[in-house]
């Protein structure tokens, strides 16, 4: 069950080297971690056995409260902001989890999506403190003291995406080796063999559900300080399909599928769109396709795919 | 058979269990106790309500009417994960396993379980638990099978992993529903020994639905005979096997 370590340094040093290298891709890639935060909230429902089709309210909740934070309470500390969010969201997840997670299947996942949706309506309408349609904007935050301007605060926040994103994917891994985390794939192959043990099922959920709507939140947040700007469309339900789509992409079987699946697709769109508009879609549906038929896995799969092999060998 | 049974507070008691599906009365009036170190064995023909009364003993069904203690203290109505935490582990007539764990993995997190699922980042796999869990794996000659797959394990030995994920809990009362059932004639007994000399060991009772009365001769101190939802008959298996309305209901499926 151990990771492919070595693959995986190599990827992340290659990431580090996109600003010197493709200075135009670091935006994309921020944004690509920011997103692959919340799809590594829905991949750990999906372990599970859970899909959650509106995750995309708690990256919208997250990107709210940074931009309403900094607008309207005057906050402009991106350690408070991203804390304050993350800690929003998290609190978001907790009451919402607390009625959802009692429900299965398609009942789980429509009513994740309805309720994304009364989100979504409300950051739409309350015009007030949402802005409405126009949404609210995002000044760039103060770092412990220090005021960058847009450009260097920019290089400084993709590399602190990559540091959240080690840190935190390797806690949420520590996590999924834990009892919790075991239990949690549990109650996907058998509940009831669960709470036969003594574990309750509800909590178990509820605890994964938490943690997932913080990283999604967390993710909401660096998106708003990344793109300088939130709208209603973050909590959109096709933005949670997307969440979905990237954490199948990317693979449910370890941490780091969330993030590569949400790279590759932001890379992938910004190609793509370079093209043909059109061509996105279509390049979507067939990636799907291909992952679905071919690797189950995800495309962590084939990374992991390697050491299946002389795991086999070697027993 | 206990010498203090009379006097003593039953392990377990229950009192005018009812419950029916439709027209199905499948438990109707039961009562029932069990003393402490009782080995019990139930009989009774297919559709009895065997599986009915585990089901109501262990929460996953509530009683239109009755009540179950354990310890003499009252454990009606409530959930299976709470009824295991007071002590009663039960293995399942069909398998109850994590599928897409490998059986160690399986058994960790029902050692987990009893510690306390809260653990913090401590990983599951861990030396202590890994340890405990192969010795539960050698009793029951499952060791060589520790990293299989549970989902891909033949059915006898399915059903062997089951009982030793209720086995691991280390409870009060260990209840098994047709523990040999799916396991060769000549493994039945070695499984059984092995169970029970451990339950003896470590000064558990159990109860357990049997069909085979070859093994409920051997291993239980007394027996429960079902039918139809009710309490038939009862006593040591001499005498259980010795009542005549007992042969004609339950010998003709055995
Ligand atoms: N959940 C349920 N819903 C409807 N009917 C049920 C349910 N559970 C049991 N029954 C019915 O109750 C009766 C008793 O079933 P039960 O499974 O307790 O029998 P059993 O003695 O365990 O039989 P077997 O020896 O076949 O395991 C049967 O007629 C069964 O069809
Ligand atoms: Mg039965």
């Amino acid at each position: 069950m151990r990771k492919p370590i070595p693959l995986l340094v190599a990827a992340l040093a290659l990431l580090l080297l996109v600003p010197v290298a493709f200075p135009h891709l670091k935006f994309v890639i921020t944004l690509a971690v920011a997103k692959g935060f919340a799809a590594l909230g829905v991949a750990l429902l999906l372990r599970g056995g859970l899909i959650s089709l509106g995750h995309a309210m708690y990256f919208a909740i997250g990107a709210y409260a940074t931009a309403f934070l900094g607008s309207k309470a005057g906050v402009s500390d991106l350690v408070l902001l991203l804390v304050a969010s993350t800690a929003v969201a998290a609190l978001a997840g907790l009451v919402f989890g607390a009625f959802l997670v009692r429900y299965r299947a398609i009942f789980f996942a429509m009513l994740n999506l309805a309720v994304s949706m009364v989100i979504f309506a409300l950051t739409s309408k309350l015009y007030g403190i949402t802005g409405g349609t126009d949404g609210l904007r995002v000044a760039v935050p103060t770092v412990l003291g220090w005021a960058p301007g847009k450009a260097a605060f920019d290089g400084f926040l993709f590399y602190l995406c990559i540091l959240l994103m080690v840190v935190l994917g390797w806690l949420v891994h520590r996590y999924l080796q834990s009892p919790l985390g075991h239990a949690l794939s549990a109650i996907h192959t058998n509940e009831v063999r669960l709470e036969y043990l003594g574990v309750s099922a509800w909590q178990t959920l509820l605890t994964s559900y938490t943690i997932s709507a913080a990283l999604a939140g967390l993710g909401g947040a660096l998106a708003a300080m990344s793109i300088g700007h939130v709208l209603p469309e973050f909590a959109f339900w096709t933005e949670s399909g997307h969440l979905v789509l990237t954490a199948v992409l990317g693979g449910i079987g370890g941490v780091a599928g969330a993030f590569i699946g949400s790279v590759f697709l932001e890379i992938l769109h910004t190609v793509a769109v370079g093209v043909a508009a059109e061509a996105w879609n279509l390049i979507i549906g067939l990636a799907l396709i291909c992952v679905i038929f071919f690797l189950p896995r995800g495309i962590y799969g084939l990374i992991e795919a390697r050491r299946g092999s002389t795991k086999e060998t070697g027993l | 058979m206990t010498s203090n049974s009379a006097s003593a507070q039953p392990l377990l008691r229950a009192e005018d269990l009812a419950i029916s599906f439709g027209a199905i009365k499948a438990a109707d009036g039961v009562d029932f106790a069990l003393q402490r170190n009782e080995f019990v064995a139930i009989i009774g023909p297919n559709g009895a309500g065997k599986t009915t009364f585990l089901n109501l003993v262990t929460g996953y069904l509530k009683p239109h009417r009755g009540n179950v203690w354990l310890d003499g203290r009252p454990i009606t109505r409530m959930a299976p994960r709470r009824i295991s935490r007071q002590g009663i582990a039960r293995a399942f007539q069909i398998p109850q396993l994590f599928t897409d764990h490998s059986l160690i993995d399986n058994l960790m997190l029902a050692i987990a379980a009893r510690e306390g699922i809260w653990q913090g980042l401590t990983p599951l796999n861990r030396r202590a638990y890994r340890d405990e869990a192969m010795e539960v794996l050698e009793l029951l000659g499952l060791a060589a099978d520790a990293e299989t797959m549970t989902g891909t394990l033949p059915e006898g030995l399915r059903k062997l992993a089951d009982i030793t994920l209720a086995f691991a809990l280390n409870p009060k009362l260990l209840v098994l529903d047709e523990p040999t059932s799916g396991v060769s004639s000549i493994e039945r007994f070695r499984i059984m020994e092995t169970l029970m000399n451990a339950m003896r060991r470590r000064g558990l009772s159990a109860l357990f639905v049997e069909h085979d009365m070859e093994v409920v001769q051997k291993y239980a101190d007394r027996v429960v005979v079902w039918n139809a939802g009710h309490v038939m008959a009862e006593g040591t298996p001499a005498e259980v096997m010795s009542n005549p309305e007992v042969l004609e209901s339950v010998v003709g499926v055995v």
